[in-house]
Formats: structure tokens, sequence, C-alpha cells
């Protein structure tokens, strides 16, 4: 087990551990709840896995914390793989989705766990409680008892708990999947910030994808045991490489089409009459299938943005518009049949339109995939 | 209140009076002057207390009742929470296979139970010996702890132990530290339930006792067969305050392991 | 997604042991304890009803030509109807009103519906011998307010056994139907009202087919104990009052081991088989498990 730095204060980052994943797989019985991962994470990243309900992704942060053992293929931290380790013995962070704190032990008690497995004399103990608490911005309360925080509180102090014997790599599993949702966001702030003070490496799960947006360096998006894309959230964003990250992560609106050729780096498709050209990773021969993506967000009404270049166009009815506080939706069908949807900013700027309205619109080509 | 309510209030206000009165009547009786079995006592005091406290027989079975009852306690209370522990973890098939060799003792007829214990155990000299009523009562009280320290299981939350883990403590140390504190309620109660089971027991002590280890139950049970005097009473309501004692522990205990 | 992450008992760690053996090993001792010094006595005890001197069914044909018997199983099983009829009739109506007072009387009359089980059941037979003996209290007081001149054959009848049986066994009956009228959706009687029925008839068509699964499981626990029970009718009960037990009792005293196997392998039967039946009733499962706790 590595040591305590025993003069850490907050503040001082530590080196982050790096964990490789190689061709793990892990299955129950028949079911294959993961089925080949293999991912790098790099000392003092923020990775997050992100995925629907059953993607594996819970299942593959407990191989790593050591309460799943793989099936198949290996994890090493550090360069060391970590297969045949106990739990106990890998001296890793983990933050459980519903706290987990000892409910008979004390605030103080709970964070001090760790330091008294470890062997730590009281009073360097009461010490690092004592920061710990005030990292996580909950000084004074160490004789409270976890039934007499709220659910903010708790999490903090789980957090407390997880960290207060410096390790190098800390595991999340939803942590703040149980809080209301501007209670998740001021954590998931105070979150990012405890990464960059500590500059440990974080792993997190979720199945949330604006929190994944929010805080993670690179977020590995996965999907039925297996990594769909992994990236930053940019590149997951503007790129995703197939119709589900496309789906899961922000809205998609998709237009099947045909490949007519390749001009530059474009690909030009054509969709239900309608010409439409998209940025590819690859080039898919002439007369293929394909899907093309674009944000809802992206879409633009043509009158109020007559000088866009290099764009796509397209005619369509608007079917439903509906107010949604900070923007409006407009559901439209194309002419050649396709349903999309477009986000527009409220405010006075920008007209407010009707159903049965026949509108053209207008996006840019950088803003087009095929996936 | 209409006279359907008030029929239905007094009935069953009649039935809690027949639930208690017996009882009661038992508590009355005890503190009679009277030196045979008569009510109402002509006149009352604490002559069935001395006599009882005055009998070398009926304090050495008390004594015998009581060791045999912590004895008990103390294996089945160990057989039991391991067992608990281990049951809460196996598979479906296997789990209701245990469960119910454990919960027979609650199913089969007391009687039948008694005689076929009888049956063996007189086989190995156990008849007449307080060990054969400690092995035995231990059967009959395991449904007891296990039941209770399974409840107290059922609510424990098993990320706890993966937490201790996480955070370094060994197995061992999480069991010490983490799940012990949480499920001690449920084993206490089941503890406190053994002991009860095994005080109060009569039919297997019926066939067990032998001559050698005359429980305070058999005792009493010959007596009311030949000679009824009162000092039974007195007994019976020393037993009952012991119990209430215990019970209403119990039930603090339960509150206390609840409210975590 | 199946929950996975169940932490391994301390054993599995120590030892490099696969997660299924580890909780084996933890109950391999109780499961040992249960099986030599209950199951396997047990078993010996009614095997004995089949194998002496050999294989043979030769002890129960003893059984239906016993005389003895079938007046006795009637006995027993008339006596278990009765009690069961006895304590669900004083019983249910004790359950209604737990269900209905506030929270503090509510307790109250559940401790005194408890109080009999801070009592054993010798000290409550023995409370019937001192009410119906006689110079017992009923005796005492139906001659003291000149109802009767010579006192009662109380003691020592069949009516003896039956009411101190149902004195024991109420709670048993009270219990489960209690525990079920609490769980019904308070709603549900006050959507009837507003639908236009009448209280009586909100507790026939409504109250009363939800409780059942309480009601059941109350009968299953009264009937089945009224078979085996022992103490109770041994000491309240006249020699013509024998009960199955008594007479399994008997037999051992007597030494004949083969027919007291026989009786008990009946008696253990049936009752096994009404568990089986009753269990099988919807709820009724449920209900046990929660009074249990």
């Amino acid at each position: 087990m590595d040591s305590i730095v025993a003069t850490a204060t907050p503040g001082i980052g530590l080196r982050g551990a790096s964990v490789v994943l190689s061709d793990v797989e892990k299955h129950f019985d028949s079911v294959g709840a993961v089925r080949g991962v293999s991912l790098t994470v790099a000392a003092g990243e923020f990775l997050t896995l992100l995925g629907p309900s059953g993607s594996g992704k819970t299942t593959t942060l407990m191989m790593i914390a050591g309460f799943e053992t793989p099936s198949r293929g290996d994890i090493t931290i550090d360069q060391r793989s970590v297969i045949t380790q106990p739990p106990h013995k890998r001296n890793i962070g983990m933050v459980f989705q519903n706290y987990a704190l000892f409910p008979h032990m004390t605030v103080a008690e709970n964070i001090a766990f760790p330091l008294r497995q470890r062997g730590i004399d009281r009073a360097t103990r009461a010490r690092l409680v004592f920061e710990t608490l005030e990292l996580v911005r909950l000084p004074g309360y160490e004789t409270r008892y976890p039934r007499q925080l709220s659910g903010g509180q708790q999490q903090r102090v789980a957090l407390a708990r997880s960290i207060v014997f410096r390790p190098r790599l800390l595991l999340m599993d939803e942590p703040l999947g149980a809080l209301d949702k501007q209670l998740r966001e001021s954590l998931q702030l105070e979150m990012r910030r405890l990464h960059a003070d500590l500059g440990i490496t974080f792993i997190y799960v979720t199945h949330d994808q604006e929190e994944a947006l929010t805080m993670s360096d690179r977020i590995a998006v996965m999907n039925h045991g297996l990594v769909a894309q992994i990236g930053t959230p940019e590149d997951l964003y503007d790129r995703p490489c197939d119709q589900f990250v496309a789906s899961f992560i922000g809205e998609s609106n998709f237009f099947p089409c045909v490949v007519l050729g390749i001009e530059d780096d474009m690909v030009i498709a054509e969709s239900g009459g309608t010409m439409i050209r998209a940025l590819a990773a690859n080039f898919p021969p002439r007369g293929e299938t394909v899907t093309v993506a674009i944000r809802p967000e992206r879409l633009r009404f043509a009158d109020s943005h007559p000088d866009m270049q290099r764009a796509n166009r397209v005619w369509a009815t608007i079917t439903e518009a509906m107010f949604a506080g900070e923007r409006r939706r407009y559901q439209c069908r194309c002419d050649g049949g396709v349903s999309i949807v477009v986000k527009e900013p409220s405010g006075a700027t920008s007209r407010r339109r009707a159903e049965g309205e026949y509108v053209e619109l207008v996006w840019s080509v950088a803003d087009t995939v095929v996936v | 209140m209409s006279i359907g309510r008030a029929c239905f209030a007094a009935f069953w206000s009649l039935v809690l009076l027949f639930l208690a009165l017996p009882i009661a009547i038992v508590v009355l009786l005890s503190f009679s002057s009277a030196s045979y079995l008569t009510f109402p006592p002509p006149a009352f005091g604490i002559r069935w207390y001395s006599a009882y406290l005055g009998s070398s027989e009926w304090l050495a079975s008390t004594w015998l009742s009581l060791s045999v009852a912590g004895a008990v306690v103390i294996l089945s209370t160990t057989l039991g929470t391991l067992g608990a522990l281990g049951l809460a973890r196996l598979r479906s098939t296997a789990q209701a296979a245990v469960a119910a060799l454990v919960a027979a003792p609650l199913i089969v007829p007391g009687i039948i139970a008694a005689i076929g214990i009888y049956y063996a155990f007189s086989r190995y000299r156990l008849v007449g010996t307080p060990i054969g009523l400690v092995l035995a009562h231990t059967c009959l009280a395991m449904p007891f702890v296990v039941t209770s320290v399974s409840a107290s299981l059922a609510g424990f939350d098993r990320r706890l132990e993966q937490a201790s883990l996480s955070l370094g403590a060994t197995p061992w140390g999480t069991f010490r530290q983490v799940t012990l504190p949480l499920i001690r309620p449920g084993v206490l109660v089941g503890a406190l339930f053994a002991f009860i089971s095994s005080f109060d027991e009569l039919i297997v002590a019926l066939f067990l006792s032998g001559s050698g280890a005359v429980t305070l139950p058999r005792r009493m049970w010959d007596d009311l067969r030949f000679d009824i005097d009162p000092t039974i009473a007195a007994v019976s309501t020393l037993t009952i305050v012991l119990t209430a004692a215990l019970l209403g522990g119990a039930h603090l205990l339960r509150r206390r392991g609840g409210a975590r | 997604m199946r929950s996975s992450a169940v932490a391994l008992p301390p054993i599995a760690i120590i030892l490099p042991v696969s997660r299924r053996i580890a909780p084996a090993l933890l109950v391999a001792p109780l499961v040992l304890y249960m099986l030599v010094f209950y199951a396997a006595p047990l078993a010996a005890m009614l095997a004995r009803s089949v194998d002496d001197p050999t294989w043979t069914v030769a002890n129960y044909r003893q059984l239906i030509d016993d005389p003895v018997f079938p007046i006795v199983f009637w006995t027993t099983l008339r006596t278990a109807l009765i009690v069961t009829g006895g304590t669900l009739l004083l019983g249910y109506p004790v359950a209604l009103a737990m269900s209905r007072l506030s929270r503090g009387a509510a307790a109250v009359v559940l401790i005194i519906v408890l109080l009999p089980f801070w009592t054993s059941v010798l000290v409550r037979s023995y409370a019937w011998m001192v009410l119906l003996g006689r110079r017992g209290l009923i005796n005492e007081a139906l001659s003291a307010s000149g109802l009767i001149d010579a006192p009662l054959k109380l003691l020592n009848t069949p009516f003896a056994v039956q009411i101190a049986m149902i004195h024991i066994l109420l709670p048993y009956m009270i219990l489960p139907i209690a525990s079920v009228l609490r769980q019904i959706d308070g709603s549900l009687p006050r959507a009837a009202s507003g639908l236009g029925a009448a209280p009586f008839s909100v507790f026939t068509r409504v109250i009363l087919p939800l409780s059942m699964p309480g009601v059941a499981a109350g009968v299953l626990l009264v009937f089945v104990l009224s078979l085996g029970f022992y103490i109770t009718p041994a000491l309240v009960g006249g020699p013509h009052d024998y009960m199955l037990s008594m007479l399994i009792a008997q037999q051992v005293d007597l030494l004949n081991w083969p027919y007291a196997a026989c009786l008990s392998a009946t008696l253990l039967a049936t009752t096994l088989l009404i568990i089986a039946v009753f269990m099988r009733l919807p709820g009724v499962r449920d209900v046990l498990r929660s009074v249990t706790r």
C-alpha cells in the first residue's frame, strides 16, 4: 500500500494513478455485462463512464475497485496488474450512490475510518479529518451522525472519507443520483474543483450526459458492455461516431441518405430530394446508405440567417411549436418526409413561429456528421 | 354512539378482559395466605414466596433452568448468527432448504420433536442431564435467533461492507467494525427469545429431565399433577415478571435497532 | 442491471474460495447441528414406525384396527375446529378494533393481546385450573351469588380444554388479522363510502374480503397448534378427552415405540398437509412473514 503523504495539505497536487483496462470482459452466467472493454486512463485525468443502465459501466467500475473479478482481460493500476488483489489492499477511494456512510459512527469516525485501518495515530487522524472537512466545506461537523445530515452533506462526507487517506485514484458510482437538480449542479462544480485541487485520477460513472459533459476531461460512452466512443466532451458532442452516441449525448436529428459522391473533405448525399453535405471520418462508397446527424440547436431558420456560408438547406412544415423556458422547440416535417426538431433560444430577437408555417432551415456543413 | 357500536366496543373489551383475567388471578393468588387453591383468597401475604425461596428443590430447579437457558443462549446465538450471515448469501434453492431445516422446530408439533429427541438421546445417556437439555433446547431456540438476525441483516446495506473494504479494512475488520455493531440489536433480540424459550420450555423437559435435571417448568408440572398448592402461583408470578422484563427489553432493542 | 456487487463474506477473501462456498462454510455448523440433534433423532424415531422388527407397514394397520385411535383423532380434530372457530369469533373483533383505534390506544390493546405471550403455556393452563376448579373463581362466584347450590364440574371437561386453548391461542389469531387490517389502504373504505356504501356494507364488501389472507394465516396457525397441543389438554382435560398428543405420550410411557411413531407420523403428516394447503392461498405466506417481525 502506498504510504500516506503525512504533510500533505489541500491544494498541493498529488500525482494520480494511471489505469489501463485491456480487453476486459465480465459474464454473469450467460449474460455478458462487459464484453470487451479496453481503455487507458491517464494520471490525473477525470474520466467518465457514461451510458444507460445495463451498459456495463458500473460493472466496469466494480472490476477496477476489486469487487468483481474480470472473466477475461487485465486491469493495471500504475502499470501493475491488480486482478488478483483484494479490494482492501488496492488503496483506491470509492464513493457510492447512496453514500454508504456508517450509521453507527459520527462524521469524524467515518472519515477517520480508513486512517485507523492504516494505523495512523490519533493526533494525525484528528488533523487530517479536520483538514478534509475543510476541503469539502463542512467544517465543524465532526460530531454529527449521518442521519442528521442532508443528502448533499452526506455526499460530501462520503467524498471526504474517500480522499482523506490520499488515494491516487478515486472511483465514483453515480454519487449525485439521489440529489435534486440544483444540488447536483453545485456539487458537480465542487467535484471539478476538488479534482483540480487534488490532482488525482477520477473515474466517474453516470447515466446523465449533461453531468458527464460538464465535469469530464474525457468521456467513454458505453452501450451493451462495449465502449461506443471515447473522447473529450466536445469531440463526442460534435463528432459522434454512431447513432447511439449521437442520440445519447444531447439530441440529434437523423437523415437517412444515399451517398452521391465526395467533394474535397465532404460527403455529398441525398435524402428525400434534398442534397446534404457532411463531414465524415471515412468516405463511404457511392450508392451506400448512411445516416447523417445534425443537432437541433444548430439548425437555423433561413429567413433570419440569410448569409450562411457552406450551408445545407431544407424546406419543412412546422407541426408543433413549444415554449420551454430558455428555448423554443419546433417539431418539423421536412419535404422528404423526415421528422426533425429545431431548438432556438427564446427572447425578443427571434420571431415566434406558428404551427403550419412552411420554412426553410439552414445549417452549417461543419455541424453535419455521418454516423 | 349507536347501539351497534356500543355492542361492538363491549364485545371486544370483554375479550380483552378474558385475555388478561386469568393471568391477573394467578398473580393475585400468589399473594394468598390460604394453603389450598381457593379463590378469592381469605387474606393476603407473601407466604408462598417464602415457601418458594425456602425450598431447596425449587431453588435448585430455578438455578438449573437459568443455567441451561444461559448455555442455550450462548450456543444458539453463536451458531444462529453465523448461520444467518451465511444464509443471507446462499443461492435460493440452498437457502430455502436451510431455512426449512431451521424453521422445522416451529412447524413440527412439540410432542413429536420431544419424543424424537428423547428416543435418540436416551441411547446416548443424555436423559436426566443438563447437557441433554442444553442440546435439545438449542434446537428449539435456533429459529428465533436465525429469524431475528436475518431480519436485521435484511435491513443491512451491503454497500457499507464494500465501502469499508474500499477504505482499507480487512474482511475481518469489516465484520468487527461495521457489520456486527449494526446487527447487534437483532442478535440480542434473538438471544432474549432463545433464553425465554428455553426457560419456559416444558414438553421436551417432560421427557428429558428424568430425575437428575428437573427444570423449573418440570417441577411446576409435577406439583400441579400431584399436589396443588399456591407455591406454584408464586413461582408463576415470578416467571411472568422475568419474562415480561426480558420481552420489554427485546421490544426496546428492536425499536432502537429500527430507528438507526 | 443485476446487482452483483455483493461483498463476499470475510472467509471468502481470507482464503481464495469462490463466492459459492464461503456462505456454505458459515452455514455448515448450524446445519450440522440441526441435523444431528434434531432431524436425525426425529427421523430415527419416525423410522420405528416402519422398521420394527423389519420393513413393514404392519404398525399402520394397527392404527386402523385400534378402537382408541379414531376416537382420539376425532376428539383432536373436533377440539381444533372448535378452538379455531372460537378464536376467530372472539379475535376478529379485537383485531378490527385495533386497526381503528388511535396509535396510543392501539398500543395498549396490543400489550394486552401480547400479555399471554409473556406467560408460559404452563402458567396459563394453571390459571384455568384455578378458575375452573371446584373451589375456583367461577364456582365461588356463582355459589356466592346464589345461582348454584353445588359446585359445577368445569375442570377436566372438554369445555375446559376448549376454553383454555382458546384463551392461549387467541393472540395467534388476532395478530395476523390485525397485521393485514393495518395494511389495508385507507383510501379503499373511503372510496366505498363515497360511492354510497353504508358502514356495514363497507365492512362486508371491502374490509372483510381484503382481510382474508390474515384470517387464513390465523386459522392456519391456531388449527395446526391445536392439533399438536399437549400441556393444556393434559392439565385441564378429563380422562375421556384424550388428544392425539396425549395418546402419543402415553404410548411412549408404555415404551410402545413403534405405535407411538405411527401416531407421530400421522400427526405430522396431517400438520404438514394442512400447512401445504394453506400456504398456497394467496397472501398467507406474506402475512406470516410480516407477523414474525
